[in-house]
């Protein structure tokens, strides 16, 4: 197998679960023969005419009937071209999806998974670059995944659509084909809630997901130069988190700088940054500090000073080490 | 109001032309299942009145429609609700003691009291569960229906809504993606007059919610929603059509709510009682009824024995589930994910010991 992109890991992953099992089937704008505007399923359509469904253009009726599909007993795989449209659709997923098994007392369940890509860094303007996880994660009944690497793209969404609940499953879109790496052909998981830690270091601890993780690895590697040793922990599941790596990270270093692209103000940066003040502030030697989006809309020409860059977490990195 | 199916003439006779020809045994069935319905209604605006239930909402003079259309389906077709039809749920043999528990949202709710009234589930005969937000259920059943067909499974859909219903983002996108992938949906619009308090007339300038489904591709009747038999012709030719893959049918059941919204809701702020006084002569029991004893097959000894026994059997069943304590901690935490994920736990572990262990 030649190494994969995210892209190919997606496309990869949703190939072999539909082989696995017929219930799976994909439906989105432009995801049939056009392969989905950033080409995520390409070719899919040829193997499965019957599975994959260009559908009329509206987020709210995607999510609707895919929704419907879980309950009858399929395993939809629902598309949204952009996070940044999906909010047509944020009815059915907060009141219907989400709420299913518990407001009918376990009688049905919305096993789903909705892929979107999401986050800045490809010019983008305010509808094409958001990062509103927040919204989700606040939302009891749904799990949000994220992956940073063609691995664990494969690894997580396999476990998503065999995961019996609703996933909103984030597609970092900047680091779409920025890189690849070897992705194993056939079964593999990547169970959701468990973190990953992709540096390790004793001094400051760094908490990331989708693409900031890569920029919290270039902040280390500058830190690394100055002789401060930071561990990277890449979430890689929202909700549930990883309670455990967080702080067992902390406790180790004592330092934290949370990271991520969403506006500061209520992002789910702000609850890891809670958990660990409730948890382990005993351990900790520096205040808890969050580098993330500005509180404005997502801008179109600056967006290269929106988004969180290494020389941000570098200047957080420095101001916990010298407090 | 246009041209509008009827079966029940003013005689009580069935019109040869549109009649079903259900037989003595259904007719007797949806019969009862109406007064039924009407008798819950009663009792538990009262169980409400009297601070024994949180909240209700009637359905009162629209019976023959919610009712006679879950009877033109068939038992594995599925039924999604909006939130006024507990007729529909009875037709599914959901048991009147859950029903109720439901109402009392104690430890006998089959939901475990995490709904307020009139959101019951019932899957044992495929009823959906209800969320209150209006609209919401209709691309789900065609998203279900739509399902069924790509399994090849010979069932239909069945979503009821509202006049206000159709004023929603979700009717399009369901109207829309049902034309377009030809799901097996019957779309009932029960059209009662009232969204709360706003009249047709300002809730949409279409001369009739019917021809709305002419845009999407899909045929649109218009039902008398007074008479039941009307309903059952109507919807059962639409289920017909659903299951052999000819496609979505709109049906339009002009009715009227003779009630209020809901418990909460005073109706005189809004509209005239000359208005509901004139609907309440064609109440669809009445209209039934007649019907039954024009047949020869009913007569007022029949009646009073029927009403007898339906509020006695509802009266057990308050009686069977009124008194359970309320629905345990755990409860509150179970089914929000299959597994329940640490934080759920950590919480659950937290309130336990702060009320003290038990319950």
């Amino acid at each position: 197998m030649p190494p994969m992109n995210i892209v190919q890991a997606v496309n990869n992953a949703l190939r072999e679960e539909m082989r696995r099992d017929d219930r799976v089937v994909l439906l989105g704008e432009d995801i049939g023969r056009n392969g989905g505007v950033f080409r995520c399923t390409e070719g899919l359509i040829d193997e499965f005419p019957d599975r994959v469904f260009d559908t009329p253009l509206a987020e709210g009726g995607i999510i609707g009937t895919a929704i419907g599909m879980a309950l009858y007993g399929l395993r939809p795989v629902p598309e949204i071209q952009f996070l940044d449209f999906i909010y047509s659709a944020f009815d059915q997923i907060v009141s219907e999806a989400a709420k299913m098994r518990y407001r009918s007392g376990g009688q049905y369940s919305v096993p789903m998974v909705i892929r979107t890509p999401f986050g800045g860094g490809i010019k983008g303007g305010h509808y094409h670059s958001q990062s509103s996880e927040a919204y989700f994660c606040h939302t009891p009944g749904l799990k949000v995944v994220v992956p940073s690497t063609p691995y664990d793209t494969k690894g997580l969404l396999v476990s998503a659509i065999r995961d019996p609940d609703p996933v909103l499953f984030l597609e970092p879109k900047k680091i779409y084909r920025a890189f690849r790496e070897e992705v194993p052909e056939g079964d593999y998981t990547v169970p959701l809630g468990d973190a990953a830690v992709r540096r390790e270091g004793k001094d400051v601890s760094l908490f990331a997901w989708g693409y900031m993780t890569h920029v919290c690895l270039e902040a280390a590697k500058r830190a690394a130069e100055k002789g401060i040793e930071c561990d990277v922990v890449d979430l890689r599941t929202l909700v549930p988190f990883d309670l455990d790596a967080v702080l067992d990270s902390v406790k180790k270093t004592g330092r934290a700088v949370v990271v991520y692209e969403a506006p500061k103000t209520g992002g789910f940066g702000a609850e890891i940054s809670a958990q660990i003040a409730e948890r382990a502030i005993e351990y900790l030697r520096a205040p808890i500090l969050r580098v993330a989006g500005f509180d404005t809309p997502f801008p179109y020409t600056l967006e290269d000073v929106y988004m969180p860059n290494a020389d941000r977490v570098f200047a957080a990195i420095q101001k916990a080490m010298t407090f | 109001m246009g041209d509008m199916l009827r079966v029940v003439r003013e005689d009580g006779h069935a019109d040869p032309a549109t009649d079903p020809k259900l037989s003595k045994d259904e007719v007797l069935a949806l019969y009862r299942f109406m007064l039924l319905e009407r008798t819950l209604d009663g009792r538990m605006l009262s169980l409400q009145r009297q601070g024994r239930i949180g909240f209700y909402g009637p359905s009162v003079g629209q019976e023959a429609a919610i009712v006679g259309a879950a009877f033109a389906m068939e038992p594995r077709d599925w039924i999604f609700p909006q939130y006024r039809e507990p007729g529909a749920a009875l037709v599914r043999g959901m048991p009147l003691t859950e029903l109720i528990a439901q109402f009392f949202g104690n430890e006998k709710d089959p939901i475990h009291g995490r709904q307020m009234p009139c959101h019951y589930v019932y899957r044992a005969g495929n009823y959906m569960s209800i969320s209150s937000v209006v609209g919401s259920q209709i691309p789900l059943a065609v998203g279900a229906g739509w399902a069924a067909r790509i399994r090849k499974d010979p069932i239909a859909c069945l979503v009821y809504f509202g006049d206000g219903g159709t004023s929603t983002a979700d009717f399009h996108v369901g109207m829309n993606f049902a034309g377009v992938f030809r799901a097996p949906v019957v779309f009932l619009c029960n059209n009662n007059q009232w969204a709360i308090s706003l009249p047709l007339r300002k809730q949409t300038a279409s001369e009739t919610i019917a021809q709305k489904a002419v845009a999407y591709g899909f045929d649109g009747v218009r039902v008398d929603g007074m008479d039941a038999l009307a309903v059952v012709a109507a919807v059962r030719e639409a289920q017909r059509r659903a299951r052999t893959g000819e496609g979505p049918t709109l049906v339009e059941a002009v009715t009227y709510r003779l009630g209020p919204h809901s418990s909460s809701d005073d109706p005189t702020r809004y509209r005239d009682e000359k208005e509901v006084e004139a609907w309440r002569r064609r109440d669809p029991i009445d209209i039934l009824r007649n019907h039954l004893v024009a047949r020869g097959v009913w007569d007022a000894d029949a009646d009073k024995a029927l009403h007898q026994e339906l509020d006695d059997a509802i009266t057990e069943a308050v009686h069977a589930v009124e008194a359970a304590p309320p629905p345990p901690l755990d409860a509150l935490f179970t089914d929000v994910y299959e597994e329940m994920p640490w934080h759920l736990r950590e919480e659950l572990e937290d309130i336990r010991r702060i009320r003290g262990g038990g319950g």
